[in-house]
């Protein structure tokens, strides 16, 4: 009798404790966010941790269309081009309960421009934003913004009356080392609320009941338990034994294992970074070659024919295993500018090459060395491996250097190499963005990853004007033809666009972000 | 004596301020810790402000110097990683290093031992001359890919363990334990068998080779003649005079294990000091790379002059010759 309670009892026990396991979320990937405060470290995973407890007034979803979030719509003032006007959301609560209306979306912005923030580039053209009822903001910029909602999608909103109450109105001063209250306790307005944390270790978060989209979206997932695992096995045995659920930062070498394992699924989109090299072609004589008094990167041809020698469908299939899009620009499809017909200008033509190099004087070829990262980018030591022997076809002899990132990004934002490996993504989802850093001629503010040494007054020029350029159509077409010059140039060599792979159990249900940004109030439990 | 210990007291602290030196002249070549603080949008100025903010725009003995200086009060800085106290971050992850430490060590010492005692008896056995050759295996296989090999048998395969982190722990004032839970207690099984298998290998090597050596000498011989059973003869005289360089050995190695628990840690996610400095060294974070080093050190330095003091007072020639 008492066995068969106790036995009774246990799988009462076993039923529900499953029942409770099918709507957790266990979640992993390689790192962990560096802090909660929303305002500090513009950095992915900590993007990530936020969206799920935090809103911004507008997100994108996975085709890179604007969601309206807290913000139901938005549009430029009639009366003043340099103005923006949004109208909230009504009737959000925030965890504590309080309202969320303007003086909270003005205070914010206010908090995001502070010094300690590192939100404020992004929204450096705002000069006042303004609360002209409780439910309209006005947003001011120095110009004519057109862009200005991009690059909003992850500032995210505040609550003012619980921010000053505990006393960390100020943006943590992370390098000093700073704890304050908003740097380890969340108050936001998102579909999840912070339950615990353990920086490094475990986050764990709870379902908001009380979410203004809780009958809008499926919110299937009554807790989230966050776990970053660093090794790459380690992380992909977790899947494999059923101990996570949800895994980003997928090891490309074990897709193939994850995805023919039962009860478990990879999916994929393009991600928004694209992988390219850049070229020195502003120096009359370059370091890194063997070629004295004349640069060769200078002739256009011979950049051409390095472009042409690149076999990118060779990448593809045999380092990246399929995982790329071979590309002809370094734009990601999604954004404002890419055109399907620029991408596939890259093809691949040796003896065509090699005609190139002896029309520009260079038969015999020459000696360069290639800087490369080895712990950035998917398989990037690879590829540059791969690159060595396609350039070796034309005679240029490449020496690779593939060095740690931390080591890598110095050289080519201090100008220390002449042929390097750079990705790219481009956050506001238009050319602006690529221009600004890898087209426009290299100042303390702007063109900072243009180690090209490209630099042509007219073309900067052009590119400045975009900031301000109201009417699209004019603008768009400036943006095509900055391209026509930047391919024609042969500015750079785009390699692929990245592909991004995420693992999971098969009862879970989402789509693949190319941000690699999971909201995981969209998420579906079978 | 008090010259004695004076001078390896003198002695230790200079090679503790070398290898700081030869740690911090090596930090310029993980790279620029600026690049990975500031996002891809950040200006000239913002990487100057920062630099200077941090003290990176002096020359590295300058950078030492402060940093002895702060580190002898107690102050090793902050993270640039985590942006909090190293010193809180150390003692947040040393609960987690140290148990799994505590455990290998046990986990080598009591089955090192035995299998070493049994390998000694049954010289000739089918069973000792296997124990004997799979030992080599765990000698001359890497940590990680015996980590990984044992994750996918018993986490992937079996399914009986867990293959990452420490489950659930418990806190006791500011030690976290995972002592008191069944998930913690599961967690430690793999990572800490990992971590003591080279350990465990070694005794028992030593402790065969050790044993026969005095198996051999004549008191066991009189012993045997007198009669005494085979378990008195091999536990109480021979595993006894076995143990001296056994103890030894076991003291030197536990600060290997604490030490080089860095590759387990990163194998099993296992939140402890090790973890910590491979992502600092990833990451550039000078400050969290200086603290676990120059402890690594302080610990490797107190055990050898700790040694060097016992020695001396169980063999006292070399007080002569330290006079």
């Amino acid at each position: 009798m008492k066995t068969s309670t106790v036995l009774f009892t246990v799988a009462a026990l076993l039923s529900t404790s499953a029942m409770v396991n099918a709507e957790t979320l266990r979640w992993a990937r390689a790192g962990d966010a560096l802090t909660l405060d929303p305002h500090s470290q513009n950095e992915g995973p900590s993007h990530t941790m936020r969206h799920q407890m935090y809103e911004p007034l507008i997100i994108r979803d996975t085709d890179g269309n604007f969601v309206p979030t807290l913000a139901t719509d938005w549009a430029p003032s009639a009366d003043n081009p340099n103005v923006w006007v949004f109208n909230l959301r009504e009737g959000v609560k925030f965890h504590d309960g309080a309202d969320f209306t303007a003086e909270d979306v003005v205070f914010s912005f206010e908090r995001a421009k502070q010094p300690n923030s590192d939100m404020k580039e992004l929204i450096g053209s705002i000069t006042e934003v303004r609360a002209v009822s409780d439910y309209v903001v006005e947003i001011e910029t120095d110009g004519p913004n057109p862009i200005l909602p991009s690059n909003l999608t992850n500032l995210f909103m505040m609550d003012k009356d619980w921010t000053e109450a505990n006393n960390t109105v100020n943006v943590q001063d992370f390098e000093g080392g700073e704890i304050t209250f908003a740097t380890t306790n969340v108050n936001g307005t998102g579909a999840y609320t912070l339950v615990s944390r353990e920086p490094d270790v475990k986050t764990v978060m709870a379902r908001n009941e009380d979410y203004w989209g809780r009958n809008e979206f499926p919110m299937e997932v009554s807790e989230i338990v966050y776990t970053p695992i660093q090794n790459a096995a380690t992380r992909v045995a977790a899947l494999l034994s059923g101990e996570v659920d949800f895994l980003q930062d997928m090891p490309v070498q074990d897709l193939a294992r994850v995805s023919e394992a039962d009860g478990l699924v990879v999916k994929q989109a393009p991600q928004n970074r694209v992988i390219f090299f850049g070229m020195n072609q502003g120096a009359d004589d370059i370091e890194a070659d063997n070629v004295e008094g004349a640069n060769p990167l200078a002739d256009v041809r011979v950049r051409k024919a390095m472009s042409m020698a690149i076999n990118r469908d060779a990448i593809q299939k045999v380092v990246m295993r399929g995982q790329s899009q071979p590309a002809g620009m370094i734009a990601p499809p999604f954004v404002n500018g890419w055109t399907a017909e620029m991408d596939g200008e890259s093809v691949t033509d040796v003896e065509g090459a090699k005609a190139l190099m002896a029309d520009a004087g260079y038969e015999d070829g020459f000696s360069i060395r290639l800087d490369c990262p080895n712990d950035r980018y998917i398989n990037d030591e690879a590829i540059c491996q791969a690159a060595v022997g396609m350039l070796g076809q034309i005679g240029v002899t490449v020496n690779l250097d593939a060095i740690p990132k931390a080591q890598h990004f110095p050289k080519i934002t201090d100008g220390a190499t002449d042929f390097y490996m750079l990705g790219w993504g481009v956050p506001t989802y238009d050319s602006e963005y690529v221009f600004n850093f890898l087209v426009h001629g290299r100042e303390s503010d702007i063109g900072t990853w243009n180690g090209t040494g490209y630099d042509n007054d007219e073309m900067d020029a052009k590119i400045k004007s975009l900031a301000s350029n109201t009417d699209l159509e004019a603008r768009n077409a400036d943006i095509a033809s900055i391209w026509r010059t930047v391919q024609d140039e042969q500015l750079y060599i785009p390699i692929h666009h990245q592909v991004l792979n995420w693992g999971m159990a098969d009862n879970v249900g989402i789509e693949v972000d190319p941000e690699d940004q999971p909201r995981v109030k969209y998420f579906t439990m079978k | 004596m008090l010259p004695f210990i004076l001078k390896r007291v003198f002695q230790s602290l200079l090679v503790l301020i070398i290898t700081g030196a030869i740690a911090f002249s090596m930090f310029t070549f993980v790279g620029d810790p600026i690049d990975n603080m500031l996002g891809q949008e950040r200006t000239m100025e913002d990487v100057e402000r920062l630099r200077a903010q941090l003290g990176l725009d002096q020359p590295i003995p300058v950078q030492y110097v402060k940093f002895l200086g702060e580190a002898v009060q107690g102050n090793f800085g902050v993270s640039y990683r985590q942006g909090r106290e190293v010193s809180e971050i150390i003692k947040e992850r040393a609960p987690a290093t140290l148990e799994l430490a505590a455990l290998s060590a046990v986990f080598a010492i009591v089955v090192g031992i035995a299998l070493g005692v049994f390998t000694a008896i049954r010289r000739d056995g089918f069973v000792a001359n296997f124990i004997m050759s799979s030992s080599l295996i765990g000698v001359s296989l890497p940590t990680f890919l015996i980590g990984i090999l044992l994750i996918y048998l018993f986490s992937v395969e079996l399914g009986w363990l867990p293959s990452f982190g420490r489950g659930e722990v418990v806190r006791v004032g500011w030690w976290s334990t995972g002592f008191l839970t069944e998930t913690g207690l599961k967690a430690l099984i793999l990572p800490s068998i990992t971590l003591g298998l080279y350990q465990m290998t070694l005794i028992m090597r030593l402790v065969r080779s050790e044993m026969l050596e005095v198996l051999r000498q004549d008191y066991i011989r009189f012993a045997r003649a007198r009669g005494l059973s085979e378990r008195v003869i091999n536990f109480r005289h021979a595993l006894k005079n076995t143990m001296v360089p056994v103890i030894t050995v076991i003291g030197l190695q536990l600060g290997a294990i604490i030490a080089f628990a860095i590759i387990t840690e990163t194998v099993f996610q296992w939140p402890g000091l090790g973890l910590l400095f491979i992502n600092a060294i990833q990451f550039v974070d000078i400050p969290v790379m200086a603290a676990y080093l120059m402890m690594i050190s302080v610990m490797f330095v107190v055990i050898n002059l700790l040694v060097d003091i016992l020695y001396a007072f169980i063999d006292p020639r070399l007080r002569v010759s330290a006079k």
